[in-house]
């Protein structure tokens, strides 16, 4: 995992099969940057689903949560209309996983991203991670309190 | 990881209140998991007696589209005591979860429809059931349902066996 204090790598993904995000057009917003093995596999399900029912909440922060896993943006879009998420899935599809592995995020073993959080604040500076073992879930307490915590310091 | 914040009279509690297992559920009514885990409880509740303290708290997840509504409506039924025959009437009937099966059960346990629905848009039973949702979320809440039990996140697995074997030292 990359530490905290250094410049967030910037990327330019696929969010749905005709836009792209880059990370760097969201200066002056935290991000919540939520890397999972696999679209559709339960338990990142409810890791997913736990972040979208929480909007409200980081809203409040001021914060941009975005997903992140190598599956493909048709992959994303259905299943991101399946679970019903309010927030853009990244498709780090090709070259496969390359930012993942600029995040020090990917398992090669399994060919996919690892189960890992960024906060990342509004400079475009990592402030927080957490790197969870793929079969866990995290929920989100430990980037709630780390959020608070970067906001408590100002 | 801790429950936060710990119970407090504001919850939902069945049991004794002074057993030395206090077991709290977090829960979404239209969650499949949480409804088999329904009778475990129940079962749980039936072999630990009066040792058993149970509370549950709601977690609504957006991708289950009845489940808010659901859980502002058992926080109605609580203001007429019916808290619990609601939340039992949810979920042993939860492929029908709209808002006409809502009003069908709450006149049932005998709050009428106009009453129901006045109440239903009274801020402060969706406020409540926001409140339990933003507890979860601190407390670690990953999936539902999730338990405590005496403050502390149950990371075993959910099933009646399991749970009984952790709490039997606890006792």
């Amino acid at each position: 995992m990359l530490k905290n204090s250094i410049k967030a790598p910037d990327f330019k993904l696929s969010a749905t099969p005709d836009k792209q995000i880059s990370l760097s057009e969201f200066i002056g917003k935290k991000i919540i940057l939520v890397f999972y093995p696999a679209d559709w596999s339960p338990v990142c399900g409810d890791e997913l689903a736990i972040f979208s029912s929480s909007l409200k909440l980081f809203e409040k922060y001021n914060v941009q949560i975005l997903g992140i896993s190598v599956d493909s943006k048709w992959s994303h879009a259905a299943f991101s209309e399946n679970r019903k998420l309010k927030f853009p899935l990244l498709a780090d599809f090709e070259p496969k996983g390359a930012i993942s592995i600029k995040y020090e995020a990917y398992s090669t073993a399994t060919g996919t991203s690892k189960r890992a959080i960024y906060l990342i604040d509004g400079m475009g500076i990592i402030r927080w991670s957490y790197l969870s073992p793929d079969n866990i879930n995290p929920g989100v307490d430990g980037v709630l309190d780390a959020l608070e915590n970067l906001i408590g310091e100002k | 990881m801790a429950l936060k914040p710990p119970v407090t009279n504001l919850d939902h509690i069945q049991g004794n209140s002074n057993a030395s297992i206090e077991l709290v559920e977090y829960g979404d009514y239209q969650c499949p998991y949480c409804a088999e885990f329904y009778y475990v409880i129940k079962e749980l509740q039936n072999q630990l007696g009066t040792n058993l303290k149970f509370i549950f708290r709601n977690f609504p997840l957006e991708m289950h589209p009845n489940a808010l509504h659901a859980a502002i409506a058992t926080e109605v039924l609580a203001k007429y005591n019916k808290f619990w025959p609601m939340h039992d009437m949810l979920y042993e009937n939860q492929a029908y979860l709209h808002d006409k099966n809502l009003i069908n059960y709450a006149e049932k346990l005998g709050v009428n429809e106009q009453q129901f629905e006045q109440d239903f848009k009274d801020k402060s039973f969706a406020d409540k059931v926001e409140k339990d949702f933003e507890s979860g979320l601190r407390s670690g809440v990953n999936g539902t349902p999730s338990l405590y039990i005496n403050n502390k996140k149950y990371e075993g697995e959910y099933s009646l066996d399991a749970i009984l074997t952790y709490i039997k030292p606890l006792l």
